[in-house]
């Protein structure tokens, strides 16, 4: 197979018209001596009925939270799709297309990304929004660096309670983009606002934090947004569990310049971590400073309304080495995603998907602080993670869990050594009663 | 046509939830953390069916036609891509399940890695970034940690001129300044040129081979060599691997680091801008400094290694556009060797024998054989007050995806065409009649060029009042301009 529709006769007529009596004298101008001499060594080609069967059971080797009761969240969460969302995000005119360059053909695009703009602002509290990144942790590490250039200072202030592997990735893009990272600690599993008093400093471009932070906790964004604008740097809000803006306050409110994060859980599949799709969302001083495509409002020559990519002077395309950003393809069909997702949950679905997933995870929490042993790590708010404290290896916690098919908490002691014993659990509206009460059970039952 | 939120109706739902079936616990988020609005659209299933339907009607994707890009591989998207990626397995897997249950994941991504490794050559793959502008910046970065390693302050990077905007914005990006080298009069890069910059500041050559004017650098081993000869790297833009499946490894070229868009050369959808995949391979010497973890298979296991000596460290989190990374495996496996040669063989033969229907009607400056697109100039029809972007304009009433327009930069009015291998040549006939027609037309009507499209859902928008007078989002009072 080749998906090469041209028969043998219709390449002969080209090769005619051409001149040429072989397609290889179309690659005379690669040298013979760099040409490969070998076929390729590649695995016999598939029929789609042996590919189906070969990819079936690679596919089916692997967990599938369908098949288990899922606690786990820790950035990527399985939430509810409703059908709709699939069923329109595969027509071809959307997932076939490209970057929509030609406004007048890419209406669609256009006008859903202009409305995926719209949500996301409404959702943060923000002016701006663009198309979107490529996951919440780049779009955090653009926030930096757009905060680095606006601000002309170099130090990016980061909250500890921030996903480890979004400060991995921001780490990363700092050593290239020659920033500093300054970390701050946690007290009772919010950023600490004493630590970060102390060390804010002449240098520091921006704050960032997590909300709900990367323990479920709910930060106290008033008290570090104000410290940040004292402080002259930018006031930056990570979102990673965006279903809980369906409850929460946005972080628009408590003064929030720049508003990143990760809508995975707005209608996107867990995909084994990706394709998820990050944003970004700013006050209106910042839209011309936003980093990737932007869906703009404009008129065509009958005075009909319409939708253009705009702002394009920030873009690599244009302005190559004075661009605010190098990127390019985004995520446009899992923003699109999201979008769809929105409009069908609408004002009412996202509010009550948040609010089972609350007491959902509060049940959950408090029947788990029940079992001896084991205890609420913190006592702040939170939303829908919460971090537990078990009596024994969280490792062989999980190990007995997977046995009854539930899929236990993250181990957090990966990434945060004090924290060994503790399990981050998630809690959505797809874990029903029966399936918290078996885990429930299920880590009761393990104990001496 | 309206808005998603102008089509919102007081108290219409469009989902059914469960209760949530637990004793309620007391909200204990203080108050002025609870929302009080949230202005999110009301409306019926149906509701949101229908506008998404509406809107997917006034958008062009592959499936509804030509869609000749230059340089961005517009080919058909096999559908059992999708299929296959939605297997549950692979759709509903959690990045932090146990390693012990992502057998079959992490089994895909290391064979996906191997497979990329020989169709390119290079020794190592990171499947992380997720995009081929992702996959400059992570190739940059690596380049960087090396230099630094071996001691060395090299500031400058090299990018011909007819290079994609994304190699110097990347470039600038990870602290290098761009030194532009230019084309010569063969539409490849001129060695007399890149001999006069290279030197010992010289970090990388980034290159783009077959180039964006769809020439192969003939000169691509000289090239190299020049590079290497002052300490620096070789970078390939892999964005043109369509016209080089199993011709010719960018290993042999003299390539010590690349990327690959898999949303072009692999068949994944580009899904109106993304998802996309841009994995980096690299020779042996740079493997160390790729970003963590790697795929590694200890006996029959596969298993996720953090622990790479020079890491970069991540440049995403969890593992990349896994969901992405499947699609082109299935067109892979689907395709073996022979099949990928032949993409290779008829992108290259569908694009010449274009051009050479095209060369009739249009300026073409670079008139040689081409790989798998090739460039235009609209200079003929601007003497008869027709430009390029009416040329793109006229060809939306014929039902065709216009080409890339004004790039690469070095050709005025350019159309940069891309036909790809899955066109037959009824379609590319069809093309070139429409090219043909509009030709005429700027002779003999060019307003009805100049004024076009004339069919489309919307006429020609006004790019300049959007950036002018910015509205991003909706707001109730002035969704009309």
């Amino acid at each position: 197979m080749n998906f090469v529709p041209n028969t043998k006769k219709e390449r002969e007529e080209m090769m005619d018209f051409l001149g040429i009596s072989s397609i290889t004298e179309l690659f005379e101008d690669v040298d013979a001596g760099i040409r490969n001499k070998d076929d390729l060594k590649l695995p016999e080609p598939m029929s789609e009925i042996e590919i189906i069967d070969y990819l079936g059971e690679l596919s089916s080797s692997n967990h599938n939270m369908q098949d288990f009761a899922c606690f786990l969240g820790a950035g990527a969460y399985y939430h509810f799709i409703p059908s709709v969302v699939d069923h329109l995000l595969l027509r071809g005119e959307f997932y076939t297309s490209y970057t929509p360059y030609q406004a007048e053909m890419s209406q669609g695009m256009l006008q859903s990304i202009f409305e995926f703009q719209s949500m996301i602002c409404e959702l943060t509290g923000m002016d701006a929004a663009n198309a979107s990144m490529y996951d919440g942790a780049s779009a955090l590490s653009e926030a930096a660096i757009l905060a680095a250039k606006y601000t002309e200072k170099k130090s990016i202030m980061i909250s500890k309670a921030v996903h480890p592997e979004y400060r991995h990735v921001l780490k990363t893009y700092a050593n290239a983009f020659g920033l500093k990272i300054l970390e701050t600690e946690m007290e009772n599993g919010l950023s600490d606002i004493k630590d970060i008093k102390t060390k804010l400093n002449d240098s520091c471009a921006c704050v960032i934090v997590q909300f709900p932070n990367f323990f479920g906790n709910i930060e106290e964004l008033k008290e570090i947004g104000d410290l940040a604008h004292k402080n002259d740097s930018i006031f930056v809000t990570n979102v990673v569990e965006p279903i809980s803006l369906g409850l929460l306050k946005p972080p628009g409110a408590f003064g929030a310049d720049v508003v990143v994060g990760e809508a995975q859980a707005l209608g996107n599949p867990l995909n084994y971590g990706g394709p998820h799709l990050g944003f970004m969302a700013t006050k209106e001083e910042f839209l011309k400073k936003i980093p990737g495509r932007i869906s703009g409002l404009t008129l065509d020559t009958s005075g009909e309304r319409g939708f253009i990519l705009t702002l394009q002077t920030r873009e690599q395309h244009i302005r190559r080495e004075r661009a605010t950003s190098n990127i390019c393809t985004n995520q446009a069909l899992n923003a699109l995603a999201a979008t769809i997702y929105l409009a069908v949950m609408g004002k009412h679905g996202l509010k009550e998907a948040a609010e089972i997933c609350y007491q959902r995870a509060h049940y959950a929490s408090k029947k788990i602080s029940d079992v001896k042993g084991f205890e609420m790590r913190f006592s702040v708010p939170f939303f829908n993670e919460f971090l537990i404290e078990c009596p024994k290896s969280p490792k062989e916690i999980n190990r007995t869990l997977l046995s009854k098919n539930i899929l236990g908490g993250f181990e957090v002691g990966k990434y945060y050594e004090e924290m060994e014993n503790c399990m981050l659990l998630c809690v959505t509206e797809m874990n029903t009663k029966s399936q918290i009460d078996e885990l429930v059970n299920a880590i009761a039952e393990g104990l001496p | 046509m309206k808005l998603i939120f102008e089509k919102s109706v007081s108290g219409r739902m469009g989902v059914t939830l469960p209760k949530p079936g637990v004793p309620k616990s007391d909200l204990n988020i203080p108050e002025e953390y609870l929302r009080e609005d949230l202005n999110l659209p009301e409306l019926s299933e149906i509701d949101v069916v229908r506008h998404y339907t509406s809107l997917s009607l006034k958008n062009f994707g592959v499936d509804s036609g030509f869609y000749p890009l230059g340089s961005c591989t517009m080919k058909y998207n096999p559908k059992i891509n999708e299929s296959i990626a939605s297997f549950p397995g692979f759709r509903n897997s959690h990045p932090y399940q146990p390693e012990g249950g992502s057998q079959g994941a992490l089994q895909l991504m290391y064979k996906l890695s191997n497979y990329l490794c020989e169709i390119t050559g290079m020794d190592a793959f990171t499947l992380q970034p997720a995009a081929g502008a992702h996959g400059e910046l992570t190739g940059l970065m690596m380049a960087k940690a090396y230099l630094k390693k071996k001691g060395e302050e090299r500031k400058n990077i090299l990018i011909p001129d007819s290079a994609h905007g994304t190699n110097p914005a990347s470039s600038v990006g990870c602290g290098f300044d761009t030194i532009k080298i230019e084309t010569n009069r063969k539409g490849t890069v001129d060695l007399e040129a890149l001999a006069a910059a290279a030197d010992e500041n010289t970090a990388v050559l980034m290159i783009t081979n077959p180039n964006t004017l769809g020439i192969f650098e003939k000169d691509i081993v000289n090239i190299s060599k020049i590079v290497h000869s002052h300490g620096g790297l070789v970078y390939l833009d892999g964005a043109n691997m369509n016209a080089m499946l199993g011709i010719v490894k960018p290993r042999d070229m003299g390539v010590d680091m690349m990327h690959l868009n898999l949303h072009k050369t692999f068949s994944t959808p580009h899904g109106g801008g993304g998802p996309g995949g841009g994995p980096v391979g690299v020779r042996e010497f740079l493997k160390d400094f790729l970003p963590a973890p790697i795929i590694e298979k200890k006996k029959d296991k596969y298993i996720l290694n953090y622990d790479v000596t020079n890491s970069i460290g991540r440049v995403k989190p969890f593992y990349g556009n896994f969901g992405v990374m499947v699609k082109a495996f299935t067109y892979i496996r689907m395709l073996g060797s022979q099949g990928l040669k032949d993409v290779a063989e008829n992108a290259v033969l569908n694009a010449n024998y274009l051009m050479r229907k095209l060369k009739e009607d249009y300026l073409l400056p670079y008139d040689v054989v081409c790989k798998h697109e090739f460039v235009i100039s609209g200079e003929n029809q601007k003497k008869d007050g027709v430009s390029t972007m009416d040329i793109a304009k006229r060809l939306l009433d014929y039902g065709f995806h216009p080409p890339t327009i004004y790039f690469p930069l070095i050709v005025k009015e350019a159309m940069m065409i891309e036909p790809t291998e899955t066109e037959s040549k009824q379609t590319l006939d069809e093309f070139a009649d429409a090219m043909h027609k509009i030709a005429e037309e700027a002779k003999t009507n060019p307003d009805i060029v100049k004024s076009a499209p004339h069919i489309t859902p919307t006429r020609r928008l006004d790019g300049v009042l959007a950036a002018r007078k910015p509205i991003v989002k909706y707001k109730p009072s002035d969704s009309d301009v």
